[in-house]
């Protein structure tokens, strides 16, 4: 016998199990949590142990207003997919492009910031450990977010264009997921770094 | 039947097709089992070549003061043997098994994700290809082209750029960063396959062991391998944006390096260790003719050994003088991880009993597997005990010890999946006596080297060393473990060419030549491209088992 | 008629053979000399912390042997007991899933045996990292460098390299620092090895009981020439360690015989890395050269200190160690001849 066939039997119930995109990205965000957990870890560590320098205290200055864009763009993208299932194409490409928009303020924010701290007050990424820390951390959020956008960009033109319907949504769910990712991760970081660092 | 149309009709495709057709169709696919067999031919060639940098240590060590290679060659052989076997040729196997065999088992047509799976093992590859470019690219301490030498484990500050400087570290830390994607990638793809693609009536609580255990690996997988991805991060920017995160000179620390490193390293070894569990779950009750004795605590073990193994890394630094406290803790998580481990070698040991054991290659790779497992767990046990480990740590003991967890173990069960699944990859049989000469010579020339080496770290030779002076009593210990190690490298030859030999002249296998209980064995040998003509519905953690003796049904039981 | 059995006979004669063969090398791994301990075996401790690894060790090695033959005996029952055999009627035996009680017992023996294991281990971990530090005892700094090792004894005003001078019976504190890279202290037989980390303090103890020369090398890979950074206790009676002591705070001998050699040493790089008193090299990435001779080896172990293993140091040092950190000095010959003589004074 070459083969058996395994007999088609009546499914008894419904057999669905979970979408796998979800599943995909809830993976990715686990890994990527761990990656940004060492890096805190390492900041924490080294908070106080620097030899020389500026400390956080004397250079830090806390971003709220660009911390308010970030988490705002949160809910937008939230109410963007949530209209996408919806079908309100119109409605959905107008949150999504003020959720980009939102998360570019963040990221020149960060730029202002970094533009402030390295020529008036001197502090680079080989000046001591804070500097190697800080901007390790907040470098690498930075990163995910540009990353973010650079996906978000994507769909907003394929939604230009028309190719974003009711039935993407649940692809607009997955990549809403790591924005939402994006927005826990700098709540975190914004704590150790802004409130506990000082 | 089907199975012989399949062969009429892929020779008509195949007849007069240009080889680079076929090389195109092999580099792009995105087929689950043709991935599969890229990464298990990607790991075998590692295996030799790795194995190749034993032999030239061996030779080096064979006698006291030698000089068959200088010590900066010496010192670049065992870091590249670690590494090259841990991440090219232990995950890659792991990973080739896992990518061909658990869409299989659990009834589906490929992974979640089949260009995901593709380009995680292009990454994978083009990392050991970058790897081993550093032999001719990387202009390191001693002159032109060289490969990394700071051991596996690339220690803080051995890798800064005052006492590396040059490429090499970079080819190891880049090299490995890129593969570390590979892997995450692969992880990824196999929790959703197995989460979201599972055939009708295959509930979790139905699952092959095979697909529970590749499911905790994956899992580990996303949690363990990103430190390390972290740590080479922050090595990169110490080496070339002037950070100070293992800068000791500017205040940081040798000891994070450390930390970060074996917060990977612990569960890595288990990360290699629980595929092998796996192939043993599946290999051992059909070659006893019993299901798997006590399957749901085979599962929790496993889950166990998942979040346990993750809070005991400290244990391979109980000699960098952390607080009694401290040691004593990761004393006591070392010494816990062993109980769901040596749980398993019991439920193992209750499948054979009341069997009827068939003594094939698979099932005798199998037994030494358990042999040698239960002795290395028990040298764990002795390294675990942070007050023995200042002895022993750091020495030729250790070498043994986790040569006999990688070797006698994982390498063991490997053997023993190949033996097995290869009638499946391949429609032909392995040969049976080739086989079973492969399996004595491996197992002397094994026993040979490492229990004979373990010897020596008791004596007080430290490891990574490459000399060391007559008349400690280690002399002829190292003459004979190189002895043991040629045997070894005979026996693994002997091997490869079986795999060479039976695939053009195999007695052909059938789709289930094994009599075995899982969906993969109810497809023809090879499998066709889509897998199941259509897709099956289980009832039972046996579905065959259940075909084959309809008056006695697993599903009755469980 | 009476038939030989050879194959008795032989397994026998194998058996008595292979147990001589065992003694044999168990005697051999007991050393029987009482001074030179030539085989730093883990199971010849000569010191309070050592032994009581010893006897840890021990019981742990009893336990996991009582493990070893119970569960490789069911083992090998097992694959002999139920082996298929080509007799056996073609049938599936039964077909068992699992035992509750069978496997809470397999659970709950493995739970006690590391309870055992562990207290046991926690007891020997505080007894040797916390004990109280006794106030006679000699303090030594010990600084480990790519690839030799540096020892300060702060309280004599001592600085000496490679081979370690303490009294028995007297405790010894360590403190362990490093110059660059992560080192390790091994001497098995006096106590477990405890690593030398830069940018951190560690501290050991050892009170060895038994005079005589003890062994080890570096047993943490720092670099090309792990290999060679080797280790040499001598451990003496009170009286002779206070002659070492007293030869060692001796100032530089100054022999007018070999002034040529000492200019060739202040006017070179030398005094760059190396120290010798009276003189005005002050180096400290090298050895302290001030009483050189008083050790028996040089380049940390890699070679006798003889007349010709000096020169040929100096000259090219990768004949002995290659990847040292030590330079070819490239001198003439009689430079050579000179240095070499003026360093063979410095005892």
């Amino acid at each position: 016998m070459s083969a058996i066939t395994v007999p088609i039997s009546e499914t008894p119930r419904a057999w669905t199990l979970p979408y796998r995109g979800k599943v995909g990205m809830a993976c990715l965000i686990i890994a990527e949590s761990a990656i940004f957990t060492i890096f805190v870890v390492a900041y924490l560590f080294y908070l106080g142990k620097s030899l020389t320098g500026p400390t956080p205290r004397e250079v830090l200055e806390t971003p709220i207003f660009f911390t308010a864009c970030l988490l705002s763009s949160s809910l937008t993208i939230h109410f963007a997919s949530k209209l996408l299932e919806r079908g309100n194409r119109g409605a959905f490409l107008g949150l999504w492009f003020l959720t980009i928009v939102l998360g570019g303020l963040f990221l020149f924010g960060t730029g202002q910031e970094w533009n402030r701290l390295i020529y008036e007050r001197g502090l680079t990424i080989s000046t001591n450990l804070f500097g190697t820390t800080y901007y390790s951390l907040v470098g690498l959020h930075a990163f995910h977010v540009t990353a973010g956008l650079l996906m978000l960009a994507i769909v907003l033109i394929f939604g230009l264009v028309g190719r974003v319907g009711r039935e993407q949504s649940a692809r607009v769910q997955v990549l809403s997921m790591y924005w939402h990712f994006v927005d826990v991760v700098w709540i975190v970081v914004f704590t150790v770094v802004y409130v506990l660092g000082r | 039947m089907s199975s012989d149309i399949m062969a009429i009709h892929t020779a008509e495709i195949t007849a007069d097709r240009p080889w680079l057709e076929t090389l195109h169709e092999w580099v792009t696919t995105v087929d689950h089992k043709r991935l599969g067999i890229l990464y298990l031919l990607y790991a075998l060639f590692f295996l030799v070549v790795a194995g190749s940098e034993a032999m030239i240590m061996r030779a080096q060590l064979m006698y006291p003061h030698n000089n068959f290679v200088s010590p900066q060659v010496f010192n670049r052989m065992f870091t590249m043997h670690g590494t090259t076997m841990v991440f090219f040729v232990g995950i890659p196997v792991l990973f080739g098994f896992a990518n061909y065999l658990v869409p299989l088992m659990i009834g589906t047509r490929d992974m979640a994700f089949p260009r995901l799976n593709a380009f995680s093992f292009w990454l994978t590859a083009f990392g050991g290809f970058l790897l081993y470019f550093s032999f001719l690219g990387g202009s390191g301490l001693y002159g032109a082209g060289n490969a990394p030498d700071v051991g596996w484990w690339a220690y803080a500050p051995l890798t800064s750029r005052a006492f590396s400087p040059g490429h090499s570290t970079d080819y190891w830390t880049i090299a490995l960063l890129v593969s570390g994607f590979g892997s995450i990638g692969t992880a990824i793809n196999i929790i959703a396959t197995i989460l979201c693609m599972r055939c009708p009536g295959m509930k979790l609580s139905r699952m092959p062991l095979l697909v529970w255990m590749n499911l905790v690996m994956s899992g580990m997988v996303l949690i363990a391998i990103t430190p390390l991805s972290a740590a080479q991060i922050m090595l990169c920017v110490d080496r070339y944006l002037g950070g100070h995160f293992f800068d000791t000179q500017a205040g940081g620390s040798a000891a994070l390096w450390m930390h970060f490193f074996w917060i990977f390293g612990h569960p890595e070894v288990y990360i290699l260790i629980i595929p092998a569990f796996a192939f043993m779950s599946e290999i051992i009750p059909v070659f006893s003719r019993k299901p798997i004795f006590g399957y749901p605590v085979m599962v929790a073990a496993t889950v166990c050994i998942g979040f346990v193994s993750m809070s005991v890394w400290a244990h391979h630094m109980f000699s960098i003088g952390m607080s009694s406290y401290t040691n004593t803790f990761f004393t006591l998580t070392t010494l816990a991880v062993g109980i769901p481990t040596g749980i398993k070698i019991f439920n193992w040991l209750g499948t054979m009993w009341g069997g009827k054991i068939i003594l094939k290659t698979p099932m005798l790779f199998c037994i030494a597997f358990l042999f040698q497992f239960l002795i290395a767990g028990l040298t764990g046990i002795m390294l675990g005990s942070a007050a023995f480990n200042w002895q022993l740590t750091g020495s030729y003991f250790v070498v043994a010890h986790f040569h006999y967890t990688l070797v006698g173990g994982l390498l063991f069960a490997v053997f023993a999946a190949f033996y097995h699944w290869y009638p499946k990859i391949t429609g032909r049989m392995l040969n049976e006596r080739l086989g079973k000469l492969h399996f004595w010579l491996f197992f002397i020339g094994f026993h040979l080297t490492f229990d004979l080496m373990h010897i020596p770290g008791l004596l007080g030779m430290p490891r990574r060393i490459y000399t060391y002076e007559p008349g400690r009593g280690w002399d002829a210990l190292n003459f004979l473990v190189t002895i043991g190690a040629f045997i070894q490298s005979i026996a693994t030859l002997m091997f490869v060419a079986n795999l060479i030999i039976s695939y053009f002249r195999g007695a052909k296998a059938g789709s289930d030549p094994w009599d075995a209980w899982t969906l993969e064995w109810s497809v023809s040998s090879p499998p066709p491209a889509y897998n199941f003509a259509s897709i099956p519905t289980v009832a039972s953690r046996r579905p065959l088992w259940d075909l084959k003796h309809p008056e006695d049904p697993d599903s009755r039981y469980e | 008629m009476h038939k030989t059995d050879w194959p008795a006979i032989i397994s026998r004669v194998a058996g008595v053979l292979v147990l001589l063969v065992g003694v044999l090398l168990a005697a051999g791994l007991c050393v029987a000399s009482p001074h030179d301990n030539p085989v730093p075996s883990i199971f010849e401790p000569r010191s309070t912390n050592a032994e009581s690894l010893y006897h840890l060790s021990n019981f742990v090695l009893a336990i996991t042997g009582v493990i070893f033959v119970v569960v490789c005996g069911l083992l090998a029952y097992v694959t002999v007991k139920f082996r298929n055999r080509a007799t056996d009627v073609a049938r599936e035996p039964a077909q068992v899933y699992g035992s509750t009680q069978i496997e809470l017992a397999w659970t709950v023996i493995p739970i006690l045996i590391v309870v055992v294991l562990f207290l046991s281990t926690a007891r020997v971990i505080h007894a040797v990292q916390d004990g109280a530090k006794p106030a006679k005892a000699v303090a030594v700094t010990a600084i480990g460098h790519q690839f030799w090792w540096e020892f300060r004894y702060p309280e004599l005003g001592i600085v000496t390299a490679n081979e370690l001078h303490i009294p028995v019976s007297t405790p010894t504190y360590l403190k362990l620092l490093s110059a660059d890279t992560d080192h390790s202290f091994w001497i098995p037989q006096l106590a477990g090895k405890t690593d030398l980390i830069p940018n951190r303090i560690n501290e050991m103890w050892m009170d060895p009981n038994q005079v005589g020369i003890y062994l080890g090398q570096c047993a943490q890979y720092c670099g090309t020439q792990h290999a060679k950074m080797l280790l040499r206790v001598s451990v003496e009676s009170p009286e002779d360690f206070a002659a070492w002591v007293h030869a060692q705070k001796q100032p530089a001998i100054q022999d007018e015989k070999e002034a040529a050699g000492r200019r060739v040493f202040e006017s070179t790089s030398c005094v760059n890395c190396h120290a010798v008193g009276g003189t005005n090299g002050t180096g400290r990435f090298g050895p302290d050269l001030t009483h050189l001779m008083s050790r028996r080896t040089i380049a940390a172990g890699a070679a006798e200190n003889t007349s010709e293993n000096l020169r040929l140091w100096i000259q090219n040092p990768d004949a002995i160690k290659p990847g040292s950190l030590m330079p070819a000095m490239k001198l003439s010959d009689q430079e050579l001849d000179a240095l070499t003589r003026y360093l063979e004074t410095l005892r």
